[in-house]
């Protein structure tokens, strides 16, 4: 078994990665602190999975104008209106917070006050059940039927109405819903003030109750996933091994959240899952250190830890850095040519992974160090390194 | 250390250990044939093509509906390529989706309103393929363009209703055994009632508790009341159930609707207690899709007209092929029904149907019937249904209006028997499953619990296939450099490695295609992940074999204790990955599930190719040497 000699002769060019233990966690702590400050400070900019809202993406015939859209945003009554170049400079994202209805709201007031000074619109609902060819019943107050026309409900829009007088009020069904009305009518608006053709790419409405449900989800699925890693290390290898795996996760995740608070990137599924596979990904790489580690100890007898550590990461050195490169390689090209929409995902891996290869080997190894990792721990996993010795 | 003792015995004769026998190399083979034959079904890009099938699932679409369609294309001169029809449905494919779409409208114009005519991508795998179970992946929404649904049923209020009724009939029932009551209320989702002296309201608990056995009855109450009193609340499997009622039923009218727009491959699906996600690809008219899916059945019920009625007050409908009159004032509508349900009548052995109103349905049955003993009472069924009209618009050009329409169809007619209460039942039915199809048709007509709309996307099909094309170039490049690295950086290990990463890809289309997997584009960025991650446990094998070549080992005892000491390794680094996949699984919906399934199944075809397909490539090439004395790593 030559090769079991010659792992400790491999051991002369062994990188004392330990030796910068203090450098390296003042530079963890220092990136702690700074995520853990942009997350309360500037927070996450959840997206509209979470946040709920609506929003719509549309394509201009021309490259947009964003301030200029943005005024006749802030005219429309949407609430907190924002827009945003999405991809190229002729796509433009349009969000807000509340549905597209409310702008149509406004609008529908602004047609009203043509029609008389104290007209209003009472209340929105969906149209009864047995008038099932409307979608939508709109309530008046100070009109009468007569006013409720083309003029106030474009048939462009709304479809076909049908208006009925209910007590003082006046009742009108709409074919076409508000929000589907509103978002035609918007197009319209965005095409007219900027003098483009506009075409509507994708329209997006998430209740708030859907929102705050992923968000928690999301959160828990986390939490989740970090304790049965936890356990599952655990088992495998042995207690302070979990609490320096599951550290150097905690760093990971945090870090990464850090980074899209800091530069206010949007925060949507895709790049929750991308925070997930991060996790996935950064214990990959402490497992295989620790893989080493467990199995160096018992045949590094009279080394002290530092220096098992040290040759466990020499060793599996190479295959750190290759594995980041390659993945690191597809990831740019996801995220150079895999476009807006998976742009986020793609970042928070390459982020994920870049901080997941550093915390391996200091976060995960300064753990044990810290832990006082000595090779009695290992005393039961022993035995399984011997079984990998019997195989042939 | 004996570890040491039996690890040293093969190394006398090293050019044994890395040899594998014949059926693992034919098992690596029929794998990679295996996953060539099912992955290639999506190199077959689909036809335009629509299809048609009746509207409802007695109708046939045969020979002869398909001649006359093919009459009417060729009439118009549009070009078709194939027409086929199997008894139920029919499928044309067209040359280009200009021709795709104005077939459409020529067709359905030609079918009238019994038949769908719906726009579809038909499969072109070719038959060998498709007789062996190869079909191409499914496209998710954010690749080919559609809308995306999410409904939320409000079971709270089914629950308050059922409770409202409860409560109704517990009044009665107290009534009936003579137990005076100050009052008997719902609150939330709560019965509240209320006696005079604690011996009344055990009476009550006494007489309630047996009729009531998924009620949970609870006395022991906070003295805020003058009275006596007991809280009757449902217990949470009877609130499952009614959950689950309300969601089925949702369900089976939302599937309805759904094939009435004339989608192919819709998605209706539950999800979670009280959701409902529907999916429509292709569908660009949300508005349309959202009318159509809100709308729901009705049910009138009405009393037959006397002979001597006058015309104005009576309408002629039919009813089993024969004429019924019935009078035009509804006793009530589907809105008072809470429940119907089948059973054998007890008397005669025959079918019967039980129908539940509400409190106020109950009044006015009562009070419509008690005078009208000996007379039929019918059950108007009403469905509101869309068509689309082609016509020609000011332009000169065809376009397609949407008519919305009401059928009416009278579903039982039956002499009443006595005065009618909240419960009574239908019976005289002659098969069990007249009085299913009764009782189910009672059940979509009755007021469901309402539903929202609380979230809803629509991805236009430029968007789509944008998508498409910008995840096929990230996995091309993502995969073309990380194949140029392998090699540069582990020359003729790298190539095996390479084969071993194109195998990988191949074999994890094949098992999506396979599984009916839907391929999203968080599933692409999923697969370049894999690419990505898939050549570490190759990395780790050869970075193995570069250190024991180092250390002095020969060539065969390194590539040998390089595949076995990073099995370990990998498997314990591919099993946390994996464990990780599966919460996100769990936890994800729509895009995200995508992302969890492809890198779960990669995860787990890569180590089958990584390890075994690299290691039958180095064994092949290298095993049989005796004089080894270089790797080319």
């Amino acid at each position: 078994m030559g090769s079991t000699m010659s792992s400790e002769q491999a051991g002369n060019k062994t990188i004392n990665f330990m030796g910068a233990y203090l450098p390296a966690t003042v530079l963890s702590v220092v990136l702690l602190i700074a995520s853990i400050t942009a997350l309360t400070v500037n927070g996450l900019k959840f997206g509209l999975d979470f946040t709920g809202g609506a929003q719509v993406e549309v394509s201009f015939s021309q490259p947009a104008d964003i301030p200029e859209i943005r005024k006749i945003l802030n005219d429309e009554g949407l609430v907190n209106p924002v827009a945003v170049l999405f991809g190229s400079d002729s796509e433009v994202l349009i969000r807000s917070q509340g549905a597209m209805s409310d702008g149509g709201e406004t609008s529908l007031a602004r047609r009203l006050a043509g029609v008389s000074a104290n007209a209003a619109l009472v209340s929105v609902d969906r149209a009864p059940r047995d008038r099932g060819n409307y979608a939508q019943s709109l309530t008046f107050s100070g009109v009468s039927a007569a006013d409720i026309n083309d003029s106030v409900l474009p048939a462009k829009y709304f479809g076909s109405i049908e208006v009925s007088s209910a007590g003082s009020n006046v009742v009108a069904l709409t074919e076409n819903s508000l929000d589907t009305a509103y978002t035609d009518e918007l197009l319209d608006v965005l095409a007219a003030k900027t003098g483009t053709d506009v075409e509507l790419r994708r329209s997006e409405f998430v209740g708030p109750q859907i929102g705050a449900e992923l968000r928690d989800e999301g959160g828990l699925g986390m939490l989740l996933a970090l304790a049965v890693v936890m356990m599952y290390v655990a088992v495998r290898f042995q207690f302070k091994f979990s609490v320096g795996a599951v550290l150097a996760l905690v760093h990971d995740v945090i870090i990464v959240l850090g980074f899209f608070a800091l530069f206010q990137i949007d925060f949507d599924l895709t790049v929750l899952a991308a925070v997930l596979a991060v996790i996935g990904y950064s214990l990959n790489d402490t497992i295989v250190v620790f893989d080493r580690v467990r199995e160096n100890f018992p045949r590094m007898r009279k080394s002290s830890p530092v220096e098992v550590i040290n040759t466990s990461l020499t060793q599996s050195l190479e295959r750190t850095l290759i594995t980041s490169l390659t993945t690191l390689l597809v990831l740019m090209m996801l995220f150079i040519f895999g476009g807006e929409l998976i742009s986020g995902f793609a970042l928070a891996l390459i982020v994920g992974i870049v901080v997941g290869t550093y915390s391996s080997i200091y976060v995960s190894c300064n753990t044990l160090m810290w832990l006082r990792i000595v090779k009695e721990d290992l005393m039961p996993p022993v035995k399984e390194g011997s079984e990998i010795d019997e195989m042939p | 250390m004996p570890a040491f003792v039996v690890s040293q015995g093969p190394v006398s004769d090293d050019r044994m250990l890395n040899r594998y026998p014949l059926w693992k190399y034919l098992l690596i083979i029929a794998v990679a044939i295996l996953g060539f034959v099912y992955a290639v079904p999506n190199l077959y890009p689909p036809d335009d093509a629509v299809q048609i099938s009746g509207s409802s699932s007695g109708m046939t679409v045969d020979e002869k509906v398909l001649k006359k369609v093919e009459q009417a294309l060729d009439n118009a001169g549009i070009s078709y390529f194939s027409a086929e029809q199997d008894g139920s449905s029919a499928k044309l494919r067209f040359n280009d989706g200009e021709a795709q779409l104005h077939g459409k409208s020529v067709i359905a114009e030609t079918l009238g309103s019994d038949y769908v005519v719906a726009l579809n991508q038909a499969p072109t795998t070719p038959d060998w393929l498709v007789s062996m179970g190869g079909a191409p992946m499914k496209l998710g929404l954010d690749l080919r363009g559609g809308v995306h649904f999410l409904l939320e049923v409000d079971t709270d209020s089914a629950i308050k209703k059922r409770q409202e009724t409860s409560a109704d009939e517990m009044k009665d029932k107290l009534r009936d055994a003579r137990i005076r009551y100050s009052s008997v209320e719902v609150e939330s989702t709560t019965i509240i009632a209320e006696f005079r002296e604690t011996e009344l309201r055990d009476a009550a608990l006494r007489e309630l508790r047996g009729e009531y056995p998924q009620m949970l009855f609870n006395t022991d109450l906070p003295n805020d009341t003058a009275d006596v009193a007991f809280h009757a609340v449902l217990s949470d499997a009877a609130v499952r159930e009614i959950e689950q009622y309300a969601l089925g039923q949702n369900l089976t009218t939302l599937r309805k609707r759904v094939n009435e727009l004339g989608v192919s491959e819709p998605i209706v699906q539950s999800q979670g207690r009280n959701r409902i996600i529907v999916q429509l690809p292709g569908v660009q008219d949300t508005a349309e899709a959202k009318r159509v899916i809100g709308k729901t059945a009705n049910l009138e019920f009405r009393l037959e007209a006397a002979p001597d009625a006058l015309a104005a007050a009576k309408e002629r409908f039919d009813y089993q092929g024969r004429l019924a009159w019935l009078e035009r004032k509804v006793i009530l509508t589907g809105d008072h029904v809470a429940n119907a349900t089948t059973s054998l009548d007890p008397d005669t052995n025959t079918p019967q149907v039980n129908i539940t109103l509400d409190s106020l349905g109950g009044t006015k049955m009562n009070h419509a019937t008690r005078s009208n003993i000996g007379r039929r009472m019918a059950v108007l069924f009403i469905e509101y249904k869309t068509r689309m009209n082609t016509e020609i618009d000011a332009q000169g050009e065809q376009i397609e209006v949407p008519e919305q329409y009401t059928e009416n169809k009278v579903i039982s007619l039956a002499t009443i028997q006595g005065a009618l209460g909240v419960q009574f039942r239908i019976t005289g039915l002659n098969a069990p499953g007249e009085a299913s199809e009764l009782a189910l048709m009672l059940r979509s007509g009755a007021l469901a619990a309402p539903m929202y709309f609380v979230e809803e996307r629509t991805i236009g099909p430029s968007l789509g296939a944008e998508n498409i094309q910008l995840g096929v170039k990230s996995v091309q490049w993502g995969m073309g450099l990380v194949l140029l690295f392998m090699i540069i950086y582990y020359r003729l290990f790298g190539v095996f490695a390479n084969i071993a990463l194109a195998v990988n890809v191949l074999v994890l289309v094949a098992v999506m295609s396979l599984l009916g997997a839907t391929l999203t584009l968080p599933g692409i960025a999923g697969i370049v992940l894999t690419v990505g991650m898939a050549v570490d446990a190759n990395v780790l094998i050869f970075a193995r074999i570069r250190e024991e070549l180092k250390a002095g080992a020969s060539p065969h005892t390194a590539i040998s204790a390089g595949y076995d000491r990073a099995f370990t390794t990998i498997l314990d680094a591919n099993l946390t990955t994996l464990i990780v996949a599966v919460i996100l699984y769990a936890i994800g919906t729509g895009p995200v599930k995508g992302f969890a399934v492809t890198l779960s199944i990669g995860i787990l075809t890569s180590m089958f190719t990584a390890i075994m397909g690299t290691r039958a490539l180095v064994n092949l090439v290298y095993g049989r040497r005796k004089n080894l004395k270089k790797l080319w790593i």
